[in-house]
């Protein structure tokens, strides 16, 4: 971490840069929060640990109309997010410094199923333990660093950036899981078992937004939910399922632009397992059009906005 | 003082129910919210926090108020009825028992929120101690004892029992209902479990959270202050804060378009959202830092200055466990540090 640190460092008062966008410490291990910093002395806050999950790049969006050079850490997964970004012309190339930082998984306190956590060690970066040593109101418990990773680091994209201007750091493999092994579960469901599995999960959204609001590919300057001309604004419910509707047209809206980011499922209060929608648009394109990741780079199409002659006809194949 | 063993609740839960809607904490999904009891509900009375509050039993987050259609030719306007049944909230912590006398200050004082208030009158609210308080609690800060929380009935889980202690008119009335299923008892078991509640809370992090910076007096001083332009930058703008918690209580006014009339209902709104409180002139609070000044001022400044003294945060640290970025209103607390107003 300190690696980091004195390399914003040098960048800033090189000139190089004009802003840092990093983690600045929190009340306790688990809460490093998104922030800039402006001087040297303010990086004495920066803190890049197991618990850094946030996905920086759509801050980039803000920071690009900002005077200078802003200087961000980007984790391998998040370096899509920002290539995406960078397709939709969403952010300037030439204002962001990227630093790419390895990542060896990311943590979520919610996934550290005890009572009165008062510390988590284990976390650091590089140095991250395997087991991690939990200090409770109710006594020491351990878990395995793996069981406390949100559910994108288990199907992680792989240790690679795929945009940066220098890279720090190492990464490690965490993959455990199949990416697809939900969806398909989901996929032999009957009908019924479908819509029940969904009516549960998606009856507890409290349409809080944070979903939407983190999302890299939500970025439209107003979104169709806020609009005050729109009949069911984004703030209510108006049946116990109407939330169906957000969060399909949503999918919708973000499928053959999602990076499967995760951070949707990462920010959900409520649990909801949003990331089994995106997934199961991209397996579908995957089958449909060949494989394709969003922001993997700058020049393959899109297969949702190219059209090509041996394209797949709606609803072939689906069965 | 009465008790029932643990494993008889669900007979409880029956002839609670068998004359009043029953509310309580229910496990769907994975995650525990208040909801009606049915023979089916994964009730979840260890839960510490549901993830909403249980403001939503008296204030839900969407309601009609009423609906306008054509019949015949004419118009007609059906207002939505008032609560006029009785239902029992089961399981509210302190901090949420705490909440309910905020939201009463907005709504019982003058012009009286009917919909809101027929709730009040017909809700029966059974409290419970807190056995596991956690990191991210501070409602002590409030002077709330989460050993002892207030309500109708209060009840305490201690070894096989759950210890039942009615409290007012409407506790009375709800004990007679399920007389047959409460035995009497003695207080020393509960003497016990409070005695170790507050042990646990004198170890909370948060036990000492200093709020001397803020209050009415603090209000002009605290909203010059150039942290707010630090402190606001990672925010989402989501809602989730104000959707958790147990206080927040503003809203907004809709049309649900019905086809052949109009469905008029009000919703919670968020103060973090870019259209609160839009004026038809363009012009509410025009950037997020203002949004997100005006949710922890609302909270420590102005509504203290408006209810003598009362501040309208409860610290259940709802927002502190399920803020994305990680910011909430003890980061805000401590921002400004100690009091010098």
């Amino acid at each position: 971490m300190q690696e980091l640190i004195e390399r914003a460092k040098s960048l800033l008062e090189a000139g190089q840069v004009a802003r840092v966008l990093g983690w600045k410490k929190g009340e306790n291990v688990w809460d490093a929060e998104p922030a800039f910093f402006e001087s040297a002395d303010a990086l004495d806050a920066f803190v890049y640990n197991g618990f850094c999950g946030a996905n920086l790049s759509k801050y980039m969006i803000e920071a690009g109309k900002l005077e200078g050079k802003t200087l961000v850490f980007l984790k391998p997964c998040d370096s899509y997010s920002f290539n995406q970004l960078l397709r939709e012309h969403r952010v300037d190339r030439e204002k962001a410094y990227i630093i790419g930082v390895g990542c060896k998984g990311k943590l979520a306190i919610s996934k550290i199923p005890f009572d009165g956590i008062l510390n988590v060690s284990g976390a650091d970066y590089p140095a991250a333990a395997e087991m991690l040593k939990v200090e409770t109101l109710y006594g020491d418990v351990e878990i395995a660093y793996k069981e406390a990773m949100l559910e994108r680091c288990h199907v992680c994209k792989g240790k690679e950036h795929v945009v940066y201007d220098e890279l720090l750091g190492e990464s490690c493999d965490t993959v455990d899981a199949d990416r697809f092994a939900e969806v398909e579960r989901i996929e032999a469901m009957s009908p019924e078992e479908k819509f029940a599995f969904f009516q549960q999960e998606l009856s507890k959204c409290i349409r809080c937004n944070a979903c939407r609001n983190v999302c890299p590919a939500c970025s439209c300057r107003k979104c169709v939910f806020d609009s005050t001309a729109f009949d069911s604004a984004q703030k209510a419910n108006t049946t116990s399922f109407e939330e169906k509707m957000f969060h399909i047209i949503r999918a919708f809206h973000v499928a053959g632009r999602c990076t499967d980011c995760g951070e949707c499922s990462r920010v959900c209060p409520q649990g909801i397992p949003l990331h089994l929608f995106n997934r199961k648009f991209i397996k579908d394109i995957n089958a449909l059009y060949g494989e394709y990741q969003a922001g993997s780079d700058l020049e393959t199409k899109a297969p949702l906005t190219c059209f090509t002659t041996d394209d797949a006809e709606p609803g072939v194949g689906r069965g | 003082m009465y008790r029932i063993l643990k494993s008889d609740l669900p007979k409880l839960y029956a002839a609670i129910s068998a004359k009043n809607d029953l509310l309580l904490p229910v496990k769907t999904a994975g995650k525990t919210n208040f909801a009606l009891w049915t023979e089916d509900a994964v009730v979840d009375i260890e839960a510490l926090k549901t993830v909403k509050s249980p403001k939503d039993a008296f204030f839900p987050q969407s309601e009609n108020l009423y609906t306008c259609g054509k019949v015949d030719g004419k118009t007609t306007i059906t207002e939505e009825e008032r609560c006029n049944a009785p239902f029992v909230v089961f399981g509210i912590k302190g901090c949420d028992v705490r909440a309910i006398a905020v939201l009463d200050k907005v709504f019982l004082s003058e012009p009286v929120d009917s919909y809101y208030a027929s709730r009040r009158e017909h809700g029966v609210i059974v409290s419970m101690a807190c056995n596991r308080p956690e990191t991210s609690c501070f409602c002590g800060a409030f002077g709330i004892d989460c050993a002892q929380p207030e309500g109708d009935v209060v009840t305490w889980q201690a070894g096989e029992y759950l210890y039942w202690q009615p409290m007012t008119e409407k506790g009375e009335v709800l004990t007679q209902q399920v007389a047959e299923f409460l035995s009497a008892c003695e207080d020393a078991p509960v003497n016990e479990a409070m005695e170790q509640i507050r042990a646990i809370c004198n170890k909370l992090p948060l036990k000492d959270l200093d709020l001397s910076a803020w209050g009415a007096e603090a209000a002009q001083k605290n909203f010059d202050s150039p942290i707010w332009e630090q402190l606001y930058k990672p925010c989402l703008a989501c809602g989730t804060c104000t959707f958790v918690c147990p206080t927040c209580q503003c809203y907004d006014i809709k049309d649900y378009n019905t086809g052949n009339g109009v469905q008029r209902y009000r919703c919670w709104d968020s103060c973090m959202y870019s259209d609160f409180t839009m004026m038809a002139h363009g012009n509410n609070r025009n950037s997020q830092m203002q949004r997100f000044r005006q949710r922890f001022m609302h909270k420590l400044a102005y509504f203290p200055a408006n209810n003598d003294g009362m501040f309208s945060c409860v610290g259940c640290g709802r927002c502190v466990d399920s803020c994305p970025a990680h910011l909430n209103i003890v980061k805000v607390i401590k921002a400004f540090g100690k009091g010098e107003k």
